[in-house]
């Protein structure tokens, strides 16, 4: 029955990961007065791009081709290892939350390995600005897990979600608090989202995510913005379950199953809200304004692990 | 094999080896210096393993040495470091057949299997005689090592200078250390030692000197400067020893010096070892972040992990002289798995680099590429190396910082302000490190291998010889077994802690498919990630990849001509972003030289743009030491004039200054 439990989740983000990025499209069209294509859109793009024919540039290399299915793939395990859905899993225990970020971190290499791979300008540079983002948001993250897992004695994901719903006090404590604004900021970061990086952009001087994936065409294409949607959804939920863990099946039956199917959405929809409603009101940072950020999250890091520690 | 009879192997060989090559024409030189090199490697394993398997060994020779005895003592903790000499001398060996292959030089042929052997003996020493006289041996052989390319480039016979000064520094500082260490317990048996009773004073300084020395063996900053020099100039088989071989004695000496001899110790001594090593992963992935010479990239990425290491092994000293075993043995058993694993990825990168030295003469990153259709074998493995590297899963590197994290993090519970304020810190460096050290490897992948090729050299590269090949994918299985099935080394480790008296607590980490920990809650799956990653990955090829055949196009060149390999990124340019936000801490010099058109100045006919990046911590603290040592070499060379009588003069006088203070003393 725990089995089911996987299956169900994984199989529910791959459906609504692509549903999210459309409901985020649709507050943003909205807010800004237009119309908007619907929350389907993301889904009716990739069926097309699925059916075309996957293009290679000249002079590049098997790493090129490999790197989408890496990129999904290791997506696929954070979204099958990790309490989503129900927090009890014969997975558990395969990866903590430090096993994780190391998982995402693996998909940024591939994709960034790609863009160098290309041998265009903006397949490295893409690849460059890419990579510093995820080194200077590593100290954050680690940080931030170590806040979370001081109050619980382990990195084990399902083992803090766990506790966040038997103490639910716990989750207004300024160590949780804390840690919450620190991983924001690199959710967002990690994502790829404005203030750091523009989804929509395709100028230049301001593309990060998409300059290094510039040279992708057709179902290769398709791959990778199926895998930024779940990436997206996947950092998302995880925030959401760490900081807000209510409705996680802590029990493999059916109606916990569901509660927990549906408490994933809600909160999975709402935060995609928030945030596209955010984004309609800010610009994007200047790339060197970027590092700044990042510090500044490092610093609540550190002062939630502080902060756990002193105010226990 | 009992191990007396495999260190008496070891030396038969390396000295049958040298001999051999000695001996040998230049065309079977390579063939003679690296076979016997990778059997002194094989009874290095065989040594350390019946050691790691619970046999211990003692032996004494008193008429070898004058004024003293030749001691050698093998327990668990010598094992480990004897099978990893060993097992990166079996490679190193099996690379050097192909490498050297009718261009190696007399000298430098035969001190090979010399280097493993003395390399291989110095964790067997029992006394400290014995210790400090393989040391130097080690340290001389891998010098004159060092300088076997000098004909070829003037930058080794500087790295030659650096090294020597730096190495005999280093020796200094233990020779000092031990001698006061063995004077005060009135014996040089490391079991005299053992059993001495000094006063914490005396035990400090003793530390602190040892300290010293064996950090700058290991690279520690600012005792670093040799290591990006030498390293980078030795030939490639000697760097793959140098780098990830040699470096670990200076853990050794630290593990055992501190740990064992000294018996653990207060807690100020590992807060500086803590330090000192999250100083050094700091800067040594900062450098190597911004690095283009690849071999030196490498270098720094040694400071690095070595670093990370001795951060380890610092919060696990801590710990234990807290009396909490449970982190202490965890976090000291995180550093010894990550010296295994760097010592597999470290091996397979520097013999990487090596290929691609070989067949482009080229360690300018800035001017490969394309390697990935040329040599596809090499591509294929240093990629796995710098997945190891970049501490990313399925890489064994990314255990054993997983490791060194679950250490840190559960300090917490019941800390003092101390270790409540060094563990979050140290948390940050170990995470910071691991960022960068991911886009180092990136950069030294993606635009060392991939793309295309950007100078002649690059493009005109032929794939190695089939031995380098294969040394290579040796390297890279001892890689892929370490990250695979950690957990089977959990008896190994067990053994190497009991070696360590305020240390050992049953065994630290445990389990078989999944990696447990003891006395903490924590678990990861290194196999079941990669068997994940493998089917998820074979799932999205299966269902989404099929029908449609792949189609190669034209590279999007704005609308412009086709591009030129001028045109791509560089690792100057992909570390661009990287030297602007450290722009504080690296102070990277930029030059640019406009030259005008000889008819008017409004006119430009060519614009150079130059960047640079050096060491800073060596040119802020060395040029006044290098500045000092030199007036005073200046004022005592007025002591001597070349004349008979003012030699003997002298002799005179600084006989009858030994006899005042004897007889003053005594």
């Amino acid at each position: 029955m725990s089995t089911l439990g996987v299956v169900v989740q994984v199989v529910l983000l791959i459906v609504v990961a692509p549903y999210l990025v459309g409901v985020m499209r649709q507050v943003r069209a909205r807010l800004e007065g237009r119309a908007g294509a619907g929350a389907g859109q993301p889904w009716r793009d990739l069926r097309k791009l699925f059916r075309k024919e996957p293009m290679s540039p000249a002079g590049s290399s098997w790493v090129f081709v490999a790197a989408p299915a890496v990129l999904v793939a290791s997506t696929l395990v954070i979204a099958a290892v990790s309490p989503f859905v129900a927090t009890v899993s014969p997975l558990d225990g395969v990866a903590d939350l430090f096993a994780v970020v190391a998982l995402l971190l693996l998909g940024t290499v591939a994709l960034a390995l790609a863009g160098l791979d290309t041998g265009t300008a903006f397949g490295g540079m893409g690849a460059s600005r890419e990579m510093t983002v995820a080194a200077l948001a590593e100290p954050t993250i680690l940080l931030a897990g170590f806040a979370l897992s001081a109050r619980v004695g382990s990195t084990n994901l399902s083992a803090i979600v766990e506790r966040g719903q038997q103490s639910p006090g716990a989750v207004l404590s300024p160590a949780t608090l804390l840690a919450a604004v620190a991983l924001a900021v690199v959710v967002v970061a990690e994502a790829g989202r404005l203030p750091v990086d523009n989804p929509s952009t395709h100028l230049e001087l301001t593309m990060i995510h998409e300059a290094m994936v510039l040279e992708y065409a057709g179902r290769d294409l398709a791959l990778v913005e199926f895998a930024s949607a779940l990436r997206l959804t996947v950092l998302l939920g995880l925030w959401a379950n760490l900081f807000l863990p209510w409705g996680v099946a802590t029990t493999a039956s059916a109606p916990a199953l569901l509660l927990g199917v549906v408490a994933f959405v809600a909160k999975v929809a709402v935060l995609g809200a928030v945030l596209a409603a955010g984004e309609v009101f800010m610009a994007k940072l200047r790339l060197f304004r970027v590092p700044e950020l990042l510090a500044g999250s490092f610093l609540f890091g550190v002062l939630a692990v502080s902060s756990s520690f002193f105010l226990a | 094999m009992s191990i007396g009879w495999a260190l008496v192997g070891v030396l038969v060989i390396a000295g049958l080896g040298a001999l051999g090559a000695v001996a040998t024409g230049s065309r079977g030189r390579a063939l003679v210096a690296g076979v016997s090199t990778a059997g002194v490697g094989v009874f290095g394993v065989l040594a350390g393993v019946s050691a790691l398997g619970g046999e211990a060994f003692s032996k004494t020779i008193p008429q070898l040495l004058p004024l003293s005895e030749v001691t050698v003592t093998v327990d668990a903790l010598s094992g480990l470091f004897c099978a990893l000499i060993g097992g990166v001398a079996v490679i190193a060996g099996l690379y050097n057949i192909g490498y050297s292959d009718g261009h190696g030089s007399r000298t430098g042929q035969s001190l090979l299997p010399l280097f493993v052997a003395a390399m291989i003996l110095v964790p067997a020493a029992g006394n400290v005689t014995t210790f400090l006289v393989l040391w130097e041996v080690m340290a001389l052989v891998s010098l004159m090592l060092v300088l076997a390319e000098h004909r070829l480039r003037p930058s080794v016979r500087d790295a030659g200078v650096w090294y020597a000064a730096m190495t005999h520094a280093g020796l200094v500082a233990i020779l000092l250390g031990l001698v006061l260490f063995a004077s005060k317990a009135g014996g040089e048996s490391f079991t005299a030692l053992r059993d001495a009773d000094l006063s914490t004073t005396t035990r400090s300084v003793i530390f602190v000197l040892v300290f010293v020395g064996f950090g700058s063996k290991a690279g520690m900053v600012p005792l670093h400067v040799w290591l990006p020099r030498a390293h980078p100039e030795a030939p490639s088989p000697v760097s793959a020893l140098m780098s990830a071989a040699m470096v670990k004695l200076g853990l050794y000496g630290v593990l055992r010096v501190g740990l064992d001899l000294l018996g653990g110790g207060p807690r100020w001594w590992w807060l500086l070892v803590l330090v000192a090593g999250g100083v050094s992963a700091l800067f040594g992935v900062l450098q190597a972040s911004v690095a283009v010479d690849l071999k030196r990239l490498l270098g720094y990425s040694t400071t690095e992990n070595m670093g990370l290491i001795l951060l380890g092994v610092g919060a696990g000293g801590m710990f234990a002289a807290d009396g909490n075993r449970t982190l202490g043995s965890l976090l000291i058993a995180a550093g010894l798995l990550h010296a295994l694993n760097h010592a597999g990825f470290k091996t397979l990168l520097f013999l990487g680099a090596g290929s691609v030295l070989r067949a482009t003469g080229l360690r300018d990153l800035d001017r490969l590429g394309g390697l990935v259709s040329r040599m596809p074998a090499t591509t294929a493995l240093f990629g796995v190396g710098a997945l190891a590297a970049a501490a990313l899963p399925p890489g064994n590197g990314f255990v054993s910082e997983w490791l060194l994290l679950q250490g840190l993090i559960h300090g917490l519970p019941g800390a003092d302000a101390v270790v409540a304020v060094a563990m979050p810190l140290a948390v940050g460096v170990v995470a910071l490190t691991a960022g960068l050290g991911v886009a180092t490897f990136v950069k030294a992948f993606g635009t060392g291998f991939l793309a295309r090729p950007r100078s002649e050299e690059a493009a005109g590269a032929k794939e190695s010889p089939r031995t380098m090949r294969f040394a290579m994918l040796v390297a890279a299985a001892v890689c892929a077994g370490l990250a695979i099935s950690p957990a089977s080394l959990g008896p190994a480790l067990t053994r190497v802690l009991e070696a360590l008296p305020t240390v050992r607590d049953g065994s630290p980490l445990e389990g078989g498919v999944t990696l447990r920990l003891t006395g903490i809650a924590g678990s990861i799956s290194p196999v079941l990630i990669l068997a994940g990653l493998f089917v998820a990955g074979l799932l999205v090829v299966v269902l989404v990849r099929r029908g449609l055949p792949r189609r190669e196009s034209l590279v999007w060149g704005c609308g412009g001509t086709r591009l030129d390999p001028r045109m791509e990124y560089t690792a100057t340019s992909f570390a661009e972003p990287l030297t602007r936000v450290f722009d504080d801490v690296l102070r990277p010099e930029h030059d640019v030289d406009v030259t005008h058109h000889a008819e008017s100045q409004y006119l430009i006919e060519s614009v150079r743009y130059r960047q640079r990046v050096d060491d800073r911590v060596e040119a802020a603290l060395y040029p006044p030491v290098l500045a000092a040592g030199n007036k005073l070499g200046a004022v005592l060379s007025r002591l001597q004039n070349g004349s008979v009588h003012r030699y003997l003069a002298l002799g005179l006088g600084g006989l009858i200054v030994v006899l005042v203070v004897v007889g003053l003393t005594a």
